[in-house]
């Protein structure tokens, strides 16, 4: 009888405790996300979910944070922050079940279909009921004429080139054309000794090689990849950027393994001196450093075709945010958003960052700095910034099928045109 | 004198009884109950209910689109491919987990070798399985590098004149990434064999002996059949967990180069987390589902043969 009234118990307790779980989660969730309303006088927590705070400096982005709530009374952050992959799985989880954070840190690509989903707010309508002037901003992530993502801080992809590699094979300035660029990978490569000229990773897993080291070569020469917001992949510009690439490729100028090669793989490959060129993010100047301290490198603007005089685009990521579309707070969470665009958080972020403002008046402060930001910074200001997936649905299924497409020409498998076209088809079922 | 109150008191009393006692064997199971069905009914319910919806998650208010994504997917040539490379990565890889696992369990139940011998091959034949899929997947990502040492060694001893791309080749990406899966999973094979094998009696192989068995008849009619319902079993929940791998495969090759290893659970991610389309991708699910479910039967029907 005693076993029998202990197992009941214990039976009774199991279930009481997932119920209490179950209604702890639910509850704590009600208190401090997005949907939780509190009295007046009640101090607002703001949840914020970023990656950026593991790639800054400790503390850094909590600084700011901390300068915030002492600026905003009754207002406090809480920041929800992890790897990026992390971020945007919390992020579209959040989306897809209302409970985003009142503020999230978002990427270009992710922003058209958060808009979709009617899970993240109108900027336009914000700024005007807070009656902010928008021309201080850098850039605005806009769909159907409305704002939903605001960059923060800019990451540009310029051309690194290795110098002692450079100068080995006698080339004696950096390629401008994608002439100049073709002759100097060829150059730059030397089998015998393990050296390719270039770096092409086209990893299905995370297909952005297509964005930063493909079509890049067409925004570098001014070209769009779009029409009236619709693909366009089949015109004579485009075709001539992957042309261009396609032929670096058939000259045996690349190194090997692109098809399955990820970023990091990229950067390894440049650090270890076995790679003369990569398009690669300004970012990682610090990591290449570190690792290879001796190695002897440049960054230049993404060669252009030959003969084009015009403003050269540059393929860049941002740190961008938004703002929950049911969050009860977005008042406060605008005053977030405008605090970190203001023009002294801004640069002071934007320098903490290594990356360029989304403030047109913010200055990141190079002393102390490699030498290369600015540089960079130059040639981003004599350039423009230019990602023509940001704001596209399904940005990264887009990239991803193309790459597709993009391997099995270079596989011999298929010709240009039929690549073009078939990608083309592709991507206009998504739109 | 017994009234008939009392008579009915007495019936209520055993109805309540029998119902308690009825009742008592499902509040034991009621925590297990919970818990199976919070976590696994419903999601499964969900998912095969999203599958027949036009799009859930993207679309607010999702309508009944039949079978639509099933036709989709059936109809489509990347699935096509999924199913070939899926079929050849399991089974491959469950032959060789056997083949692997049964020729290292019997090395280390040899007599021949001393017990301390024998310890310390169990820890190294046991390392890939103590290995998680990512460092796996970095490891052998490192190891099959153009640049890396496979290559290195193969070019050194003049086996191959030309550095060769295993992962990114569409030539030698799925039989790379199935030598990859059969070197992480061969250890589990292998201590289950060899549980298996320290409990066969020595008098079985002295009896075959002393019945003129020579060695391939005394493993075949005393070993095989010994082990039997272990490699049933085994072979089975291998073919199961192997048609579900996915971050072995993400993290290798992502399902390319092209479509070279695209398996049925990468071709279900890229549905639901790249093209957002999480009702095919539910379609997709409920497929590998109905295969797994295919395996579980067979399995139970195993074991219950063996009871």
């Amino acid at each position: 009888m005693k076993r029998k009234i202990l197992g009941l118990l214990l039976s009774a307790a199991l279930v009481a405790t997932m119920a209490a779980g179950c209604g702890n989660g639910g509850s704590s969730v009600g208190t401090d996300s997005a949907t939780s309303a509190p009295s007046s006088t009640e101090a607002v927590t703001l949840e914020f979910t970023q990656w950026w705070e593991p790639e800054l400096a400790e503390g850094a982005l909590r600084g700011i944070m901390d300068e915030f709530e002492a600026e905003n009374a009754g207002i406090k952050v809480k920041l929800i922050s992890g790897p990026y992959a992390s971020t945007k799985q919390q992020v579209v989880a959040g989306a897809a079940a209302g409970t985003m954070s009142d503020v999230v840190g978002l990427d270009g690509a992710w922003v058209s279909d958060f808009v979709k989903q009617g899970a993240i707010a109108n900027l336009t309508e914000i700024m005007k009921k807070n009656n902010y002037e928008d021309s201080q901003l850098a850039s605005q992530i806009k769909l159907n004429n409305a704002t939903y993502m605001i960059p923060v801080v800019n990451y540009v992809y310029p051309v690194f080139i290795n110098k002692d590699l450079m100068d080995k094979a006698g080339i004696t300035k950096v390629p401008v054309t994608r002439t100049e660029f073709r002759e100097a990978a060829k150059k730059l490569t030397n089998t015998k000794n393990n050296v390719y000229g270039w770096i092409l990773p086209l990893s299905l897993e995370a297909p952005n090689g297509i964005q930063n080291d493909v079509m890049s070569w067409a925004w570098a020469s001014g070209v769009s990849m779009l029409k009236d917001g619709k693909p366009d992949l089949t015109n004579a510009e485009v075709k001539s950027a992957i042309e261009f690439v396609k032929s670096v490729y058939d000259d045996g100028s690349v190194a090997p393994g692109s098809f399955t090669m990820a970023e990091q793989d990229k950067v390894e490959e440049f650090t270890n001196g076995r790679v003369g060129m990569m398009v690669d993010s300004l970012a990682h100047i610090k990591t290449i450093r570190k690792s290879n301290p001796n190695l002897n490198f440049v960054v230049t603007a993404l060669p252009a075709k030959d003969g084009y005089t015009g403003k050269r685009g540059m393929p860049y990521a941002s740190w961008g945010i938004g703002i929950a579309e049911n969050s009860r707070h977005q008042d406060e969470s605008w005053k977030l958003v405008s605090f970190l665009m203001s023009e002294k958080i801004n640069s002071k972020l934007s320098t903490t960052a290594n990356a360029f403002p989304g403030n047109v008046s913010s200055k990141p402060d190079f002393t102390g700095t490699d030498p290369l930001f600015a540089t960079a910074f130059d040639i981003y200001k004599a350039g423009y910034p230019a990602n023509e997936f940001v704001g596209l649905p399904v940005a990264e299924q887009l990239m991803r099928s193309f790459d597709e497409q993009f391997q099995l020409l270079l596989d011999n498998k298929q010709n240009i045109d039929d690549t073009l076209k078939k990608a083309q088809a592709e991507w206009e079922k998504n739109f | 004198m017994i009234t008939n109150s009392s008579i009915a008191n007495k019936s209520k009393k055993s109805t309540l009884q029998s119902a308690k006692k009825k009742l008592s064997p499902y509040v034991y199971l009621s925590p297990t109950i919970i818990l199976m069905t919070v976590l696994m009914l419903i999601p499964i319910v969900m998912v095969i209910l999203y599958s027949f919806k036009d799009n859930v998650i993207m679309n607010k208010n999702p309508v009944f689109a039949g079978i639509k994504h099933y036709v989709d997917i059936i109809k489509d040539g990347t699935f096509h491919q999924a199913i070939y490379n899926t079929l050849y990565f399991t089974v491959m890889s469950v032959i060789f987990h056997f083949v692997l696992g049964l020729s290292f369990a019997m090395l280390l139940n040899t007599k021949v070798l001393k017990p301390a011998t024998k310890s310390l091959f169990r820890v190294i034949y046991v390392l890939p399985w103590v290995f998680t899929a990512t460092i796996i997947a970095i490891l052998w990502r490192l190891m099959l590098n153009p640049n890396g040492i496979i290559n290195y060694m193969l070019t050194t001893a003049n086996i191959v004149s030309n550095k060769i791309e295993w992962l990114s080749s569409t030539q030698f990406a799925l039989h790379a990434l199935t030598y990859i899966n059969i070197w992480s999973g061969y250890p589990f094979f292998m201590i289950s064999l060899l549980a298996g094998l320290q409990g066969i009696p020595a008098e079985l192989y002295e009896a075959a002996t002393i019945d003129g068995a020579n060695t391939v008849q005394s493993f075949r009619y005393v070993t095989v059949a010994k082990l039997k319902p272990i490699i049933v079993s085994m072979a089975m929940l291998d073919f199961i967990w192997t048609v579900q791998q996915f971050p072995l495969v993400w993290m290798t090759t992502g399902g390319g180069p092209i479509h070279a290893t695209e398996m049925l659970s990468t071709y279900t991610y890229k549905l639901a987390f790249s093209s957002y389309n999480f009702s095919q991708a539910s379609a997709s699910a409920v497929i590998v589902l109905i295969l797994s479910m295919c395996m579980a039967l067979f399995y139970v029907k195993n074991q219950k043969a063996g009871d």
